[in-house]
């Protein structure tokens, strides 16, 4: 009951806050509507048993990836955006597409409801279990994905450092 | 444990603990008037009550009844929201610190914490690091250039010094083997040779001391690392436009970070509540605690002192320190202390 509860109460604060992000006319404030979606769905994984990747979420997307946003809205000083009345684009493909999504989750979860409960404990939420899987398991994908950043790193630092290569040349 | 009882004993130490983080504040902020005083060759606050002990009650009083000004062009909202969201994750972050071991009352074990979380240490990253929005959003919602400027800084810095935090406390974490901080002091029992004690500082971690503790002064904006407040270029930084009570949910905030920092500090590299314990029972219950005070007190008597010494460093300085020393000199740490226990 009181698992229940809670994970409603972090549910409709999810949903209130993605809404949010759509209805403010502000950058910050749609950035902090999103770091309460992230929160909430920290909430969620806790409910889950799944400590560790609540954890993570908090300190990974809430605390740091969400500091940049703010930090990049501060520096460009964004003002409140202009309100269109709804791109075609929007029209066209948006709501179909958001129609047909819905359909799916929808069947997804009516078809899944078979009553296939899942204790808490029960699947890996511990950080050590997370670790052998990680570890053992799928140290393959893990150590592809790690390359996979380390070149985006990589492509970041290239981007970042362009403009002063350019400069040099024209200095020449 | 019946619910209802835990949840009793749950809120009184809630209580209590609140009671002692706010009067650690107010006090930690009277020491450091009065360290520094010294250091200085004056004497620090003396008039209200002996040895000016009465000061920090002064101040609140002072602060409580100064008048809320809310200057025109702030934006309300996070205006007010800012103080609130620093002081209440400064404040939040105490609550899975272990002070001690735990009493027996009443046939039942009660540990000194409000509760022992499996991930205790990630618990404490995530609610600092979310302790940013108070003062980035204090700078933006000022809508004043040295309040933005403050507030970019410091989002700026502590995303920058947090990644130096985190892989300086990895290290421990390899040798305790465990995110909880009961566990991590646990592993640090024992002496070397009978009376070195086995703290993690003296165990191979003193690099990883080091850097959390430059990551830390960082993350608390304190000197030599207080460019979000530097009052000489920015009149004072992110809560220039804050005054009264506001502005003084700020100033706790920084302070209770410090001491969350302390404790931190004292848990991870120096043995927690570890120390000599002798005597009757009553006092075998109270040495622990009492060591762990004392631990955390000498710490934050380092951090004044560093502000009595230290000149303030230059934007780019602090930015080239941080990554391509601090940084480096962390990952070089965890790939060390790996190696070792792998060994």
């Amino acid at each position: 009951m009181l698992h229940l509860t809670l994970f409603l109460a972090f549910a409709v604060v999810a949903v209130a806050g993605a809404v949010n992000l759509l209805a403010q006319r502000h950058p910050i404030n749609s950035a902090l509507s999103l770091i309460a979606v992230m929160a909430a769905l920290a909430g969620e994984y806790l409910l889950l048993g799944a400590e560790f990747v609540a954890a993570i979420q908090v300190i990974v997307y809430a605390g740091a990836i969400m500091v940049l946003f703010v930090f990049v809205i501060m520096l460009l000083n964004a003002g409140v955006e202009e309100r269109t009345n709804g791109s075609r684009v929007a029209i066209v493909f948006g709501i179909p597409g958001m129609l047909i999504g819905g359909v799916l989750v929808a069947w997804a979860v009516l078809r899944s409801s078979g009553g296939e409960q899942v204790a808490i404990g029960a699947l890996p939420g511990p950080p050590a279990e997370i670790a052998n899987l990680l570890f053992h398991e799928f140290l393959l994908p893990f150590e592809i994905t790690s390359i996979l950043i380390l070149i985006a790193i990589m492509g970041a630092v290239v981007l970042a450092s362009k403009p002063q290569a350019v400069q040099k040349r024209k200095e020449h | 444990m019946p619910i209802w009882l835990f949840i009793v004993v749950s809120v009184i130490k809630s209580i209590i603990l609140l009671f002692i983080l706010l009067t650690a504040v107010a006090y930690s902020v009277w020491l450091e008037r009065k360290v520094v005083g010294h250091m200085q060759n004056r004497w620090g606050p003396t008039r209200v009550g002996p040895f000016g002990l009465l000061q920090p009650a002064a101040d609140g009083l002072k602060f409580l009844f100064k008048e809320d000004l809310t200057p025109p062009h702030v934006y309300k909202p996070l205006y007010i929201a800012a103080p609130m969201i620093a002081v209440v994750f400064a404040l939040t972050s105490i609550s899975v610190i272990p002070f001690g071991n735990s009493v027996t009352i009443g046939g039942y074990s009660i540990p000194f914490q409000v509760t022992d979380v499996n991930t205790g240490l990630l618990l404490i990253l995530g609610v600092t690091s979310i302790g940013v929005y108070g003062v980035a959003l204090a700078g933006w919602s000022s809508n004043n250039k040295y309040s933005l400027l403050g507030g970019l800084r410091a989002s700026a810095q502590m995303v920058s010094y947090e990644i130096s935090l985190g892989l300086s406390l990895v290290g421990v974490l390899i040798m305790a083997g465990s995110f909880s901080l009961r566990q991590i002091v646990d592993a640090q029992a024992g002496h070397f040779w009978g009376f070195i004690p086995r703290w993690n500082i003296f165990h191979g971690q003193i690099i990883g001391f080091f850097c959390y503790l430059i990551a830390a002064y960082a993350e608390t904006n304190r000197v030599p690392f207080d460019l979000p407040e530097a009052e000489t270029e920015l009149v004072a930084g992110y809560h220039t436009e804050y005054s009264a009570m506001k502005f003084a949910m700020f100033f706790m905030a920084e302070y209770a970070n410090m001491i969350t920092v302390a404790c931190l500090a004292t848990l991870l590299f120096l043995g927690g509540w570890r120390g000599p314990v002798f005597g009757p029972p009553i006092l075998q219950a109270i040495l622990p605690v009492f060591w762990f005070f004392v631990k955390v007190f000498c710490f934050m008597f380092v951090y004044i002192w560093v502000r009595g010494t230290l000149p303030r460093f230059r934007y780019d300085q602090l930015m080239a320190f941080g990554w391509k020393f601090l940084l480096p000199l962390a990952i070089l740490n965890l790939i060390g202390t790996a190696v070792a226990v792998a060994w």
